[in-house]
């Protein structure tokens, strides 16, 4: 039990702004009231939910990839000693688990949602998530370049696809689909890209990245799965790409989705001599367009490696940069690629993506669509959040942090003339009460009576970046885990999936195609149940 | 002026991890917070009295004595002063060293100068593997500064070098120059397999014949003009270096085509 008494509240599901209230917790939950137990005393402190992030990378292949690909990262970065509560661990551009969990949790962030899991890693990538410590993880399965899926959809085989995918989400024990450049990794192992969307994938007689975006998108939406399509775009990272991603969400009219790491899909120009921002565009079709969400795929300057499903995007990002360059292709599901890279501001590319980040983020009007992320470690890692939350929140400091960008850039971005300031409010809801309801949690996010007692206890300070980077409190289901930036308690976070219902004999139209084309057995290949520790099954909706 | 001496009484029996001995960090202490240093024992704490009979206090000279081929990260990232040591020493030697000197009257481990930005390393006796290399994962090794090894070197001498100098007196073994980006080392008697691989830029010099990857592409013979300022700097450090064309000349070969790059290995060829 626990009371927290005198805060000023910030829950943007419930409509509450900067109100002086009492909040009460009994056994992890918001309740009306409570007699006895411990009381914290937030008189002149900031409550917020605890911090969702929709779209990371903290588990599985590709993260502990990249881990392995960069010794000289572990070899300056912030080093986590064993102590009584913590194990040890190092910090980085790629967080070891338990590191994760610590820092995750010590910036009051409560849920993470890891982005990307094949198939074939789903057991790896869930060994991972239970030593993530604190934080509640959900995690999405890759679909769009799943061959079993993609012959079946080429040959009109809708009904059994979406049988298929249902069947993967369960045996990934994930809980949603993310989509990788569809039909684009697919046709990177022919040494190919799909950067149209409607330009046939290499391989197949009619198959378009199009069809298999439209046809994801309506199974999901016909299985229930409470987060919709999690997309990432063809054509990533490209000056001009702009024009795919529109037309993705022209595509995508009038049903759910969610596009991640936005700012990678939103420039103009035709090479990298004339690459521009054209946030301002794609905000303006975004604005008109409330089927979708988003989230920012900020950039920020300074060391980080980029790892991705998109295969062919990683192996060009190697030959621009010629560092070290690491390739795994994941059978018949995926691919993936890691290329450890570094944001300057002086490189005017870099500086057109660190604008695109915080421009889409503060022309996008509404707060409930677009969220707080940077595609950790992709566009920074996540425990620089605090630094956009001050970027986003000072338009002076923006100015400043412009005068280091060449100044060839004002012609190419619009962020000079963007003057908005985000209040703490919309804060709270892009870092939380937003990407919480856009995954279907209804539980998180949120400070109401019978919902999940998650929730960050800030101290004011002017020095945003401090406020923000070390809280006073923070409370994981009405345990205070983080105490004066010192972690207090360790307990085990959940780990939310879903159960699409499909048809019993999918199991036998699989058996033979997985004998045929898989390394490993049919019987070895679905994450057992007993795998996941503190599993909690979400319930299917009805979409309309 | 003074001098602080430290004689090994007892020799570890696993790896010692010792980055605390430095100039740097002893310069300003007493002879009882010498000795109050933490070292590693493996993964015990111990402390530098544990291991050493600690002589001498508050000086940035720095003397070394015993079988010392267990300790480790001696010198490491030191800025100033100077280390000598009598006996073998172990792994790690004057990693990241920016500034001072190094001399080793006995062998040295591997990684000695690894990742060093400037600073002088002397090994009178044999050097191990990847001398002046980048550690595992880094674009760069040493960027500045000199090591000479007197007697052989393993493997990967200068691997990823970007800057700075290496000389080996006698035989290195195979990947002299792995990759490297710049800098020059010295092979008086020349080395195994493989000398040059992957290199972008810089200069390897070889007073012998050496055997060479199909890779590198004969492109002339020469007496460099540079030579002539470089020998002079090397007679100072007591290595002589040809350069008269009276004497012969140098077999310009350039690679590595692999990567590709452009770097040279000259090889000296007597008249």
């Amino acid at each position: 039990m626990l009371k927290i008494t005198g805060g000023q509240i910030y829950d943007p599901a419930n409509g509450i702004n900067g109100e002086v209230r009492d909040l009460a917790v009994d056994d992890g939950k918001f309740v009306d009231t409570v007699v006895g137990g411990h009381t914290i005393d937030a008189t002149g402190m900031v409550i917020f939910p605890g911090g969702v992030d929709v779209h990371t990378h903290v588990a599985g292949g590709s993260i502990n990839f990249a881990r392995a690909m960069t010794p000289e990262d572990h070899r300056r970065t912030q080093a986590f000693i064993r102590s009584q509560t913590r194990r040890s661990g190092i910090g980085g551009m790629a967080p070891t688990t338990f590191a994760t969990g610590y820092l995750y949790a010590g910036m009051g962030f409560t849920t993470v949602n890891e982005a990307a899991v094949p198939p074939l890693s789903a057991r790896h990538t869930h060994e991972e998530l239970s030593d993530i410590p604190i934080v509640d993880k959900s995690s999405l399965v890759l679909m769009a370049n799943n061959e079993i899926m993609m012959d079946l959809l080429e040959d009109g085989e809708y009904d059994r696809a979406k049988q298929i995918v249902a069947w993967y989400i369960w045996a990934s024990k994930s809980y949603g689909v993310k989509a990788v450049n569809p039909g684009g990794v697919a046709a990177w192992k022919y040494g190919k890209d799909a950067r149209q969307l409607t330009e046939t994938i290499s391989g197949y007689k009619n198959l378009t990245p199009g069809n298999v975006i439209t046809n994801l998108a309506q199974m999901i939406d016909e299985l229930g799965i409470p987060h919709p399509l999690h997309l990432h775009c063809n054509d990533l990272g490209r000056p001009g790409n702009v024009t795919t991603t529109l037309e993705t969400m022209k595509h995508l009219e009038g049903r759910r989705a969610h596009f991640a790491h936005l700012q990678y899909h939103a420039y103009g120009g035709d090479d990298w001599t004339t690459m521009k921002s054209a946030a301002a565009d794609l905000a303006e079709y975004f604005n008109a367009h409330p089927n979708m969400t988003t989230d920012a795929g900020a950039v920020l300057f300074g060391d980080t490696v980029t790892i991705t499903a998109d295969g062919p995007w990683q192996h060009l990002l190697y030959k621009l940069t010629g560092r070290k360059w690491g390739n795994l292709d994941v059978e018949n599901e995926t691919g993936c690629g890691i290329v450890p890279y570094t944001y300057k501001p002086s490189n005017l590319v870099n500086a057109v993506q660190w604008a695109v980040g915080l421009e889409l983020l503060l022309l996008i009007d509404d707060p409930w669509r677009v969220f707080l992320s940077t595609d950790h470690p992709n566009g920074a890692c996540f425990w620089r959040y605090p630094e956009i939350i001050h970027l986003l929140m000072s338009a002076d400091f923006r100015n400043d942090c412009m005068k280091q960008l060449p100044t060839n850039i004002k012609t190419r971005i619009t962020l000079p003339e963007i003057n908005r300031e985000y209040t703490l409010y919309e804060i709270a809801t892009i870092m939380s009460a937003g990407p919480a309801r856009a995954l279907g949690l209804n539980n998180k996010g949120n400070l109401g009576l019978g919902k999940d007692a998650d929730l960050v206890i800030y101290d004011h300070d002017k020095d945003i970046e401090r406020m923000f980077g070390h809280p006073r409190y923070v409370i994981k289901a009405g345990e205070v885990v983080v105490e004066d930036g010192d972690i207090r308690g360790t307990p085990e976070g959940r780990e939310y999936m879903i159960k699409p219902s499909f048809d019993p004999g999918t199991d036998d139209f699989l058996r033979p195609l997985f004998e045929d084309r898989y390394c490993m057995s049919f019987e070895n290949y679905p994450v057992e149940m007993e795998r996941i520790e503190n599993p909690d099954i979400q319930e299917c909706i009805d979409v309309e | 002026m003074s001098t602080i001496k430290l004689t090994l009484k007892q020799e570890p029996t696993v790896v010692l991890e010792a980055e605390v001995i430095t100039p740097d960090n002893l310069a300003a202490l007493t002879n009882k917070e010498i000795c109050a240093l933490t070292v590693y024992h493996g993964k015990r704490v111990m402390r530098i009295d544990d291991f050493f009979d600690v002589v001498g206090e508050k000086s940035d000279v720095l003397e070394m004595h015993g079988n010392l081929h267990r300790v480790r990260q001696v010198g490491r990232a030191m800025s100033r002063g100077s280390i000598t040591i009598h006996g073998d020493i172990g792994m790690h030697l004057g990693a990241h060293m920016k500034g001072g000197r190094i001399e080793v009257h006995g062998n040295a481990g591997d990684w000695v100068g690894g990742e060093m930005k400037d600073g002088f390393i002397h090994v009178h006796g044999k050097a191990g593997q990847q001398v002046g290399a980048a550690y595992r994962g880094s674009l760069m090794g040493m960027n500045g500064g000199t090591i000479i090894i007197d007697d052989t070197a393993g493997i990967e001498v200068g691997m990823r070098m970007r800057r700075g100098l290496i000389i080996i007196g006698r035989a290195a073994k195979d990947f002299v120059g792995l990759q490297m980006k710049g800098g020059t080392i010295v092979l008086c008697e020349g080395a195994a397999i493989r000398t040059g691989a992957w290199m972008q830029r810089g200069t390897i010099i070889s007073l012998v014949e050496l055997q060479l990857m199909p890779t590198f592409v004969e492109s002339g013979s020469y007496n460099p003009t540079f030579l002539y300022v470089y020998s002079k700097r090397l007679k100072e450090l007591g290595v002589t270096l040809p350069y008269l064309p009276s004497e012969g000349s140098y077999a310009r070969y350039a690679g590595d085509k692999a990567v590709p790059g452009k770097g040279e290995i000259l090889v000296w060829q007597e008249r």
